[in-house]
């Protein structure tokens, strides 16, 4: 197991390296760097720069190096320091601007996640076991529309017809007397009843997917033999399903993650700008509409990387719950 | 084939009997390709899908001729107007059978400031097919003045789904942003195909090291998030582009991304089409490595390609949409249909415009079309199940 997960961590190391470059890679595609728009700003606001601290700055970011260099100087700072650079929009370090943000980027994603499993894995059953129902059908066909129709087209319609309906606006995430108000037990009550329309819209896409695929999975497993063999044995339908089939249809599930993690994530990036969540979106957004590019470049970065960890996690869980991939997978 | 079986069978009267075996045979000698066909005919929804697909890319290629007003025209006295209705009946003159619009009166309610349109029933404006209207250059190859249908008054209302903050016709609108947005949509296809199948292949065909690298490449791109990425390299694209190459630079960005999933297809089914007898059988009767691929391996797999591609369609077009909806991607005076959506972001313009809405309808509908479509060919890329 510990070798297993040593391999795993030893294989991601390439592709986070890869991830920094393309990410270096767009820091750098717009025109002149970042601190020559940093002093235009601050000269644009009749402030003054000392000569004294470009020259620091330059050092601090090595400005005044290769691009190569600039890459290392770039990737050390992240590594040893935890610096991911300055946003001169924001005139804070990235770290600060991104840190609450991110941490309700990721709660949202998680939450999302969770909700698609716990939907969509009983509706799969559902309509495995009930094959050409009416409800079987039904639910096939809202599945088609979560899979064709993109969140923020959806949230768009929702926040209309909500709006219209009952006046009230369904943007944001907190009441306007919490927006800014530090943490407390109030502020997370008061976030509860609007959290779930953002964890639905995004989550739409997935669960239907994994509704699909749920389904397709458990229908092969339940014509196989060793189903019809149960049940001549006299095992009942309600263990003979959840003992075998289901099991083992929802192992894929698992490592489906991998792809599931960065749809949801993107998809959170673009229904937050909908709905105004203060999430990472709109952030990202304004950073790339000012050319912002150390803030941007960092949340494709964070973004990036926790997909990967999260694609990590869930191939280690896969171990875990299928004894048969333990080690003959790894040598594949 | 199948036609002709029918026609020599109504001729010479056959049994029921000889029909069937007629039938059976025609389907042991019909090409792949029929037998597809055969079976995608059966699919009602992909069927359907084909002909509201077509009928949409028709919209889209004859837009000029169709639309009663021209993109960027303003009927200023008509701003934020709601959508025209088409009477047949009038109190004065009676039924109809020529459809007519009243024209609208404008009041602005003194407190809010919003405007509020109603129709003045006192006269009459027919529409008429084949009316002359404002110019333009169909294909920007002759220039004409005649619109399918419009109203032969000058600048009174016909606006079918409402106008915009600046008066201007949005069904016209759409209908040129259809243009855009779904030829981006093929044209996205093209590119990543082109990528696709190319790396796909190599990595499949060359296998070794090569293999290795295009599979990591492929690892890499998908575990990052595409949306985020397409918003950063959107935005990168310089400010001082003309439209034509922000649009080329945009497909670019979409089957940079977007090749993955074809060159997976392609690739697994090299490998496995590369171990079956028929392979075996053509290289040992002197069939060059080229004829292999071009001859057997490509047919075995053409109908997976196009599955995969008529699916992935939609997801460019969705892109183009989200980014030209963030203000990212293509920017006004071009129009597509996430730049008219662009309209409907604000909420408070929303509840009082609700008609901003409909390039939202024309988008879902051609993504659930194509998504059918889709459906339908997968069931039927492998006839011989």
């Amino acid at each position: 197991m510990l070798n297993f997960i040593g391999y795993r961590v030893l294989q991601l190391i390439p592709l986070l390296i890869a991830i920094s470059i393309i990410v270096f890679f767009i820091i750098q595609l717009p025109p002149g760097d970042f601190l020559t728009s940093y002093i235009q700003q601050l000269e644009l606001s009749g402030t003054d720069v000392a000569q004294s601290a470009i020259i620091s700055l330059k050092q601090q970011y090595g400005l005044d190096q290769p691009l190569y260099m600039q890459y290392f100087i770039w990737l050390k700072n992240i590594i040893l320091h935890g610096d991911l650079g300055r946003s001169f929009q924001w005139n804070q370090p990235v770290t600060q601007v991104i840190g609450e943000r991110l941490a309700l980027t990721m709660a949202i994603s998680i939450s999302t996640l969770i909700f698609v499993w716990i939907v969509a894995i009983p509706i799969g059953i559902y309509s495995a076991t009930h094959q050409y129902s009416f409800l079987d059908y039904l639910f096939t066909f809202i599945g088609f529309i979560g899979l064709a129709v993109p969140g923020f087209l959806i949230a768009l319609i929702l926040v209309y017809v909500v709006f219209v309906n009952t006046g009230v606006s369904i943007t944001g995430l907190f009441s306007p007397e919490f927006q800014s108000a530090p943490w407390s037990w109030d502020k997370f009550m008061n976030m509860l009843p609007r959290i779930w329309l953002p964890i639905v819209v995004i989550g739409m896409a997935g669960t239907a997917g994994l509704i699909r695929l749920t389904r397709g999975l458990l229908l092969d497993e339940l014509q196989k033999q060793y189903v019809i063999t149960a049940r001549a044995k006299g095992v009942g339908e309600k263990k003979l399903l959840f003992k075998y089939p289901v099991r083992m249809a929802i192992n894929p599930l698992i490592s489906t993650i991998g792809w599931t993690l960065p749809g949801i994530i993107s998809g959170e990036a673009i229904v937050s700008i909908v709905l105004n969540l203060p999430t990472t979106g709109p952030i990202l957004l304004k950073a790339l509409m000012f050319q912002d590019m150390y803030l941007a470049g960092s949340f494709i970065l964070i973004l990036s990387v926790l997909t990967v960890i999260g694609t990590l996690l869930s191939d280690i869980l896969l171990v875990m719950i299928d004894p048969r991939i333990k080690f003959g997978g790894v040598q594949e | 084939m199948s036609v002709m079986v029918k026609l020599r069978n109504k001729w010479s009267g056959k049994t029921a009997l000889n029909k069937r075996r007629e039938k059976s045979e025609g389907y042991e000698v019909a090409s792949q390709w029929q037998l597809m066909w055969w079976k995608f005919r059966k699919h009602k929804l992909a069927m359907m899908a084909l002909f509201v697909l077509a009928f949409l890319y028709l919209l889209a290629v004859f837009c000029e001729f169709l639309s009663p007003a021209l993109p960027q025209q303003r009927f200023t006295a008509y701003k934020n107007a709601p959508p025209t209705k088409i009477h047949f009946y009038d109190k004065k003159t009676g039924f109809s059978f020529r459809p007519f619009v009243y024209d609208y009166k404008q009041k602005v309610n003194p407190k809010t400031f919003l405007r509020t349109f109603t129709e003045v029933k006192t006269e009459k404006y027919p529409i008429y097919f084949f009316v002359k209207g404002p110019k333009y250059k169909f294909w920007g190859l002759f220039e004409t003045d005649i619109h399918l249908f419009g109203l032969k008054a000058k600048n009174k209302p016909l606006f079918l789904m409402g106008t915009d903050d600046l008066g201007r016709d949005l069904l016209t609108r759409i209908l040129y942003g259809g243009r855009i947005s779904l030829s981006f949509g093929l044209l996205g296809i093209v590119f990543t195909l082109f990528l696709g199948l190319i790396l796909g292949g190599i990595s499949g065909y060359l296998g070794g090291v090569t293999d290795t690298i295009i599979q990591r490449l492929i690892d890499l791109l998908i575990c990052l998030p595409t949306i985020p990425l397409w918003m950063a390299l959107a935005a990168a694209l310089p400010r001082d582009w003309s439209s034509a190459q922000i649009y080329f630079g945009m497909l670019l960005i979409f089957s940079v991304i977007g090749w993955t999933e074809l060159a997976r297809v392609v690739r697994g089914k090299i490998l496995a089409l590369r171990e079956e007898d028929f392979t075996m059988a053509a290289r040992l009767a002197g069939a060059s490595d080229m004829r292999i691929i071009m001859k057997h391996l490509v047919p075995s797999f053409a109908s997976y390609i196009i599955v995969v591609v008529t699916l992935a369609i939609p997801g460019t077009i969705l892109g183009e949409t989200a980014l030209s909806f963030l203000g990212l991607g293509l920017q006004p005076p071009v129009v597509s249909w996430g730049v008219l959506l662009q309209d409907a972001q604000n909420l408070e313009t929303l509840a009082h415009h609700p008609w901003l809405l409909w390039p939202a309808a024309f988008i879902i509908v051609t993504v659930l079309m194509f998504n059918f479509l889709g459906d339908g060919l997968r069931d039927a890329a492998d006839p011989y199940k």
